[in-house]
């Protein structure tokens, strides 16, 4: 084979160059994503009100087409109203809804939105785009992530 | 064929390289708009496209003008352009990835280009120019590659592509077409709101773009073996059309003034006012319109009397009509489109460095295209003659 | 049994092709499948309308404090920044004077009054909007009841529609608006840079039941109502009184409309 040597050893580098990050973490105990699924803001509900809007297991898997229609129907066709698979209904509210649960502990943060006179203008304050922690815990464990908060805030109670 | 891109001079190699120094600048610059949004360009509120916009309008031009000798060629059997064909075809595809980048460089969330295809919308132009640049871009490469690959196995073209060159002509003609109905078809800008547009964008670019191609032909002959014209006249020919479409272009101009100045409807003039003569005070346009003026009539005369045949009077001439329709296309149609603004307010632009860098790292991005296409092509055609 | 260079890309080519083909396909099938088993519904506290409308009437607006008031209202609720360059403003209603908010055709004889009277100047929600036409992405859009409106998450901030709109209605995010936002309403998102925004004529209020918080502090001046209806107001006082708008004959139909000199002889 024509430079047959040089293409092998230039091969066998660039697969150890690439697989690097899986030899480096092997062995290594991988603690996973710790998911509040029942903080104080979700215990203080009456008990049918616990409930996430589809079961746990759909959300888990599909939480990003779901959170993609409410978006396409109440942005784009003024349907402010989810019926769940059950027949219960909710208000299409990333902040109002989603987040009543699933706020957590940001609450107790300070201020999260700062006096504009202290940042720099025209930089982004990266206090704000700190999503609530329930999302934080899977995306920034799977490094994905999400565009949601440069818009949207985190709900009344945690925005005081 | 790509392989003989790699392979030059010395000279080539600093030309590259200084290429790659500047697109290095402008990718810097264009992080950094990135970063921190389009707030660091000269755009406004009011004048809501500036240099981005302009250099995509005035490029769509210079790549449809390879249709001034793909058609003579091939549906004329002009022989004369034999040779300088695929300068054409190699001149198109980086002025459609550089039509292309501007676009891209001048969006506000980038990351989100793919929409225009996953929420097609058909009652927009922008969707159909979408198509007809991607198709065109697509077109060239495809015939440019296949007729160069026959040329240098010494074998006739394949047959399947001459369907595929005549199909090239008419959409030529469309990608500017459609480019123009960007801006014709909107109500309230009144500069753009003409019926005479399309015309007008295909007259300036059958001027420029032959006009660039001549002087790249120049430089070819200079720096390699290679040439082009060998004695038969194509670059003569060349300067017939560059010609006859400045005269066109400049004809159509002075319908739009007429239009305007004659019937003395307020927001019709207002914009020509301003490029002219300014408005409410505001004249940074005045001097450098005045100037592209003054260089058209110079460019026309240059290439009408017998200083065409001069290389270096030649030269002056179409430089000046390349500038003279820079200046009216890559600039001032697009930025006193939006002057005075929908409140009669005059409200000026002027780019900044930052997007000034941008700019000519897209540029340097094409120069770079048309280096190494050339390169393949004079490679090929330097083979064959030895 | 050897292969040349060729064959070896021919054949690796095809297999790349084969290998993102299949995997595209099994996703594909995999993505419709997602489908949820539940439904989508308008709240019945929600305002309805065939066609939302605005009557601005010029008597109630005298002073500096009536225009600010509204002004205030809305831009502090929809989180509008405040830049200090006007290079870079955002605004979603504001107020200019008559000759340049009916430009085009200067009288110069219009008495002092109407000349220098407040206009209010915000989104015209035209019934043929320039601006939807324009977009690229339908991230701008006209729904059922007329209201021209913005989907932000769609938006590529080409600019298309601030070319398109000629009544210079909207706004474009040329800088992070968020460190510009003096005091932050939690009824409303902001925007991220890089996209267009402009009046929404408070749709997320109408679904609520409210009326358009501009309309809610004008004290009357602002009149707003369902244009296909008989008997709303702003129906009557269109049909009844002498109203002007912007450019009508670009033929875009705004749906705002001017009141002028009609609040006396009503």
């Amino acid at each position: 084979m024509y430079k047959g040597g040089k293409i092998f050893a230039s091969l066998i580098i660039f697969a150890a160059l690439f697989t690097i990050p899986f030899f480096y973490n092997m062995g290594k105990v991988n603690a996973g994503p710790d998911v509040a699924l029942n903080t104080a803001a979700i215990q203080q509900l009456p008990a049918s009100e616990q409930q996430c809007v589809e079961s746990p297991e759909f959300m888990r898997a599909n939480h990003m087409q779901l959170l993609n229609q409410w978006r396409e129907e109440a942005v784009r066709n003024g349907q402010t109203v989810y019926v769940n698979s059950q027949g219960k209904e909710f208000e299409i509210s990333l902040q109002d809804t989603c987040l009543k649960c699933h706020a957590t502990e940001s609450a107790s943060k300070p201020a999260v939105l700062n006096n504009p006179v202290s940042t720099t203008a025209g930089v982004s304050n990266p206090a704000l785009n700190e999503s609530p922690e329930f999302c934080a815990s899977c995306h920034d464990y799977s490094a994905v992530k999400p565009q949601c908060w440069s818009c949207h805030f985190e709900p009344k109670e945690a925005a005081k | 064929m790509l392989e003989k891109a790699l392979s030059g001079s010395k000279r080539y190699w600093i030309w590259v390289t200084l290429l790659l120094a500047v697109i290095a600048v402008g990718l810097f610059a264009y992080m950094n708009q990135f970063n921190n949004g389009l707030g660091v360009t000269g755009m406004s509120r009011d004048v809501s496209w500036g240099l981005y916009i302009a250099q995509f309008t005035f490029l769509v031009g210079v790549a449809a003008s390879a249709v001034m000798l793909v058609l003579p060629y091939y549906l004329h059997d002009f022989k004369k352009f034999g040779k300088m064909v695929i300068l054409g075809e190699f001149l198109a595809i980086p002025a459609v990835i550089m039509c292309i980048l501007f676009i891209f460089v001048d969006l506000g969330q980038p990351m989100r280009i793919m929409n225009v295809i996953l929420h097609p919308s058909p009652r927009s132009v922008m969707f159909y120019d979408m198509i007809v640049l991607c198709g065109y871009l697509l077109i060239n490469l495809v015939v440019g590659w296949t007729t160069l690959g026959a040329e240098r196995k010494g074998t006739p073209s394949p047959k399947w592509v001459k369907p595929i060159i005549y199909l090239s002509i008419p959409w030529a003609v469309s990608i500017h077409t459609v480019t123009a109905f960007l801006y014709a078809g909107l109500p309230g800008r009144h500069l753009w709101l003409s019926a005479i547009m399309a015309a007008r964008f295909l007259a300036s670019a059958f001027a420029a773009g032959p006009a660039i191609l001549i002087l790249l032909c120049f430089i070819v002959k200079r720096v390699s073996k290679f040439d082009p014209d060998p004695g038969v006249g194509a670059i003569q020919s060349l300067v017939k059309i560059v010609r006859y479409a400045m005269i066109a272009n400049v004809f159509f101009y002075i319908l739009e003034l007429f239009t305007a100045f004659y019937s003395n409807i307020p927001e019709y003039s207002a914009p020509l006012r301003y490029i002219f003569f300014g408005l409410d005070g505001h004249t940074s346009l005045v001097p450098i319109m005045w100037t592209a003026t003054a260089l058209a009539f110079l460019g026309i005369a240059l290439l009408v009397f017998p200083t065409r045949k001069n290389g270096a009077a030649l030269t002056i001439g179409l430089l000046s009509i390349i500038t003279a329709n820079w200046i009216d296309k890559g600039m001032i149609l697009i930025v006193a489109g939006f002057v005075p603004n929908s409140f009669e307010r005059v409200i000026e632009y002027a780019p900044t460095l930052n997007e000034i860098l941008v700019t000519l790292g897209v540029y340097a991005i094409g120069a770079l295209l048309i280096t190494i296409l050339y390169k393949v092509a004079i490679s090929v055609r330097e083979e064959k003659a030895s | 049994m050897s292969i040349n260079r060729r064959q070896f890309l021919r054949r690796a080519g095809m297999i790349t092709a084969l290998g993102l083909g299949s995997s595209f396909v099994i996703s594909g099938f995999r993505k419709k499948e997602v489908a949820v088993a539940a439904e989508f519904a308008t709240t019945p506290k929600g305002l309805q309308a065939k066609r939302w409308a605005m009557v601005v009437d010029m008597s109630k607006f005298k002073t500096e404090a009536d225009i600010n008031g509204v002004i205030e209202a809305c831009h502090k609720l929809h989180n509008v920044p405040k830049f200090p360059n006007t290079k870079d403003e955002i605004k979603w209603i504001w107020e200019d004077d008559y000759h340049h908010t009916f430009a085009g055709g200067h009288n110069e004889y219009l008495d002092d009054h109407v000349l220098h009277s407040p206009f209010m100047v915000l989104c015209n929600h035209c019934e043929n909007p320039p601006c939807v036409k324009a977009c690229p992405t339908q991230a701008t859009f006209q729904r059922p009841d007329g209201i021209v409106s913005m989907d932000y998450h769609r938006c590529i901030g080409c600019r298309f529609c601030m070319g398109a709109c000629p009544f210079g209605a909207r706004s474009f995010n040329f800088r992070d608006p968020r460190p510009f936002i003096e005091e932050v309403s939690a009824e409303y998102p902001t925007r991220t840079p890089g996209v267009v925004e402009k009046c929404n004529f408070c749709y997320e209020r109408l679904a609520d039941g409210l009326m358009p918080a501009c309309v809610e502090k004008s004290n009357g001046g602002l009149i707003f109502g369902d244009l296909d209806d008989p008997d709303s107001e702003v129906r009557k006082i269109v049909s009844t009184k002498f109203t002007i708008r912007r450019k009508p004959e670009l033929g875009t139909q705004p749906s705002v409309y001017y009141l002028v000199g009609g609040g006396e002889d009503a």
